[in-house]
Formats: C-alpha cells, sequence, structure tokens
C-alpha cells in the first residue's frame, strides 16, 4: 500500500513538472521539420514565436494607444503616462522619471537604459497573431524595417532581452530570447507566411 | 562604499550601500528633508528631484547610479522658472497639508523649464504621476498658468 502510494506521488509531480516546463520553453526550429509544407511550416513557426510576442512583458509597451498597460492582467500603467512625441513620455514625465537603467528592487520597478513604447504604428493590442504577423512583415507598418533588422531586433535587442529578465514577481517571456531569434530566422527562411488569424 | 554626489552644486559624500535608493541618502545622510518619502514604489511623485535638468523619483533610483550627475532637491531650486513657480504658489495658497508640495513644485519647474506656454493638458501629463492627498489639483494647475504668464511678462523678469 505504502509504495502505491509513493508511485503516484512520483507520478503527479512528474506530470506537474512536464507541464510546467512545456510551458516555459520554446520550441526549436528542429521540431516543425516534420512538417512537409513549407508554408504551413512557417505559420506554425510563427505561432511558436507568438507565444513571446503575445506575451503581456511583450505586448504592455505594444500599446494600441498612447498609454502603455502593465502587469500580467495588462492593466492601464499607473499612475497614468502618455507616449508623447517620442515614445519616451511626456515633458516632466518620462519613462526615465521612473525607470531607471535597471531592475530596481527596492521599489520593484523594472529598468532598462533604452525604456520606451513602440511606435504608435507598432501597435499589437487587440490584434490577432495573424494580423501581428502581416504588421511585422510589413515596412510601411514596422519602422521600415528589413526581415534582417527585424530578426535582428528579436534576437539581439537589449530591450527585447528585458522580457526574458523581467525583475521581482512578473513573469518571463517563454523559452529564451536565442531560442525566439531562431524561430524567428527559421520564419523567415520559410517564407514568412503568416497564421490566418 | 563612499560615493561622491553633486547636490544642489555642492560636492558632498555618502557612506553606504550602493543600492541605496537616492531619496534615503538626501534624506537621512545630507539632510535635506524637503524631499519626502511616500510611497517608495514610485507611485505618488512625493521623492522628486531633479537630475541632469529633468525629474526623477528618487525613491526608485539607485545612488550609485548619480556618479557625475547633477541632483537639484526643493532646496536647491533657484533658476528663474522656479522662483516664479514658488511666488505662484504662495500667491494661490496652493498648499494645504503640504506633503506631496515639493515634488509638485519639482515637476511643474521641469514642465515649465521646458514648455513656458504649458497647457491643461500638457499640466496634466506631467504632473500625473504626483498625487495630492488634499486634492489641491486645481490650486496647482492655477498656480502654473499664473507662474507662466508671469514668466511671459516684465513680472516674472
Amino acid at each position: 500500500m505504502r509504495v502505491t502510494h509513493a508511485w503516484l506521488v512520483v507520478i503527479v509531480l512528474a506530470g506537474a513538472g512536464a507541464s510546467l516546463a512545456g510551458a516555459d520553453e520554446l520550441r526549436s526550429p528542429q521540431s516543425f521539420s516534420s512538417i512537409g509544407n513549407q508554408a504551413d511550416r512557417s505559420r506554425a513557426l510563427f505561432v511558436e514565436a507568438g507565444r513571446v510576442l503575445q506575451h503581456p512583458r511583450c505586448l504592455n509597451c505594444h500599446p494600441a494607444g498612447d498609454r502603455p498597460s502593465q502587469g500580467e492582467d495588462q492593466h492601464p500603467h499607473s499612475p497614468l503616462v502618455v507616449r508623447g512625441l517620442d515614445d519616451k513620455g511626456a515633458i516632466a514625465l518620462r519613462c526615465a522619471t521612473c525607470h531607471e537603467a535597471a531592475n530596481f528592487a527596492p521599489s520593484g520597478v523594472p529598468g532598462h537604459p533604452l525604456w520606451h513604447m513602440a511606435p504608435r504604428g507598432m501597435a499589437w493590442q487587440g490584434k490577432s497573431l495573424g494580423e501581428i504577423c502581416e504588421q511585422i512583415k510589413d515596412p510601411r507598418r514596422n519602422g521600415d524595417k528589413t526581415l534582417t533588422q527585424i530578426h535582428e531586433h528579436l534576437a539581439h535587442d537589449t530591450l527585447v532581452g528585458w522580457a526574458w529578465a523581467p525583475g521581482g514577481n512578473r513573469e518571463p517571456a517563454p523559452g529564451t530570447q536565442a531560442q525566439l531569434g531562431a524561430l524567428i530566422a527559421a520564419w523567415i527562411e520559410t517564407g514568412t507566411a503568416c497564421p490566418t488569424r | 562604499m563612499s560615493i561622491t554626489l553633486n547636490v544642489n552644486g555642492t560636492r558632498r559624500e555618502f557612506d553606504g550601500d550602493p543600492d541605496t535608493p537616492l531619496l534615503w541618502a538626501i534624506r537621512e545622510q545630507l539632510g535635506l528633508t524637503g524631499t519626502k518619502y511616500s510611497c517608495g514604489i514610485a507611485q505618488c511623485g512625493a521623492c522628486t528631484v531633479h537630475v541632469d535638468g529633468v525629474p526623477l523619483r528618487s525613491c526608485s533610483a539607485p545612488v550609485a547610479a548619480m556618479t557625475g550627475r547633477a541632483i537639484t532637491t526643493i532646496e536647491g531650486l533657484a533658476s528663474r522658472v522656479a522662483k516664479a513657480v514658488q511666488k505662484a504658489w504662495v500667491d494661490l495658497d496652493v498648499v494645504q497639508c503640504g506633503y506631496c508640495q515639493s515634488g509638485q513644485i519639482m515637476s511643474a519647474v521641469a514642465l515649465l523649464e521646458k514648455k513656458p506656454k504649458a497647457s491643461d493638458e500638457d499640466i496634466d501629463h506631467a504632473l500625473a504621476g504626483n498625487i495630492c492627498r488634499c486634492a489641491t489639483y486645481q490650486r496647482i494647475r492655477a498656480a502654473i498658468h499664473l507662474a507662466s504668464e508671469r514668466l511671459a511678462s516684465k513680472e516674472g523678469a
């Protein structure tokens, strides 16, 4: 009886561990190689990358309006802040008024030297993953960036990288920035197909 | 660890943990208590100082990051704009309990330094992070407009 009980505990713990690992990790591009159709594979790669792009750590600063959101529930930023003329805040209430060069544990305020909002044209909140995908590869709506520059931004921009080291009790984006970069590179290589929704 | 600070144009030494919030350095070690502690999480604006001429919440910045930067507290405000703002504050009797007012003035001065003819919207956006539990917001706005008008006239010269 005791042995049976112990096995149940092991099975339950193992199952919980596997579930948590799955939620935190990103699949590798190679794991999509069984999808024979290239366009379908490209779409699947973007859907996986979308787990990062649609994570609150990214969406909070890609708002549809002039005000960012915050938290896992993406509530309006408090205090009220607006993007201003340069996406770095209003006169006398800049992003850097509160957000310093690094996360600051005593106040719990996150930080990075380049803290700012994504330009209005790069709004992601309220959009489907398919809409975000089309927007990302459209130079008229992505800040006139090439696909190479998009990859560079997502794979190496240190402010994007903050999403994996957000400090405090903020949930990091899934996987790693390198894994996201690999998925985006593979999505580009396979033709940048977008999900239909 | 000893850190040299430039506070109100004077060289001051801070000795302690480099992660200490700037607020504690200026209040506890330097004795400049005009800057107030309230929320401690950059939500209320009572701890606002100027660093290199722009507002900063001193509760949310490590003192180690202040090396080589010019810190101005409410005690050190001395510009033409600052004097006009302080006079308008007194003339309109803006203050009620007063606890938040040094932070309000620091933000108001920073606004008018950058935009002398500030609109209501400019004021709302610039001071949205400065909370007043006495709700003196209407008098704050009026005082900023008064200071702005005086600065544009001979009275503020």
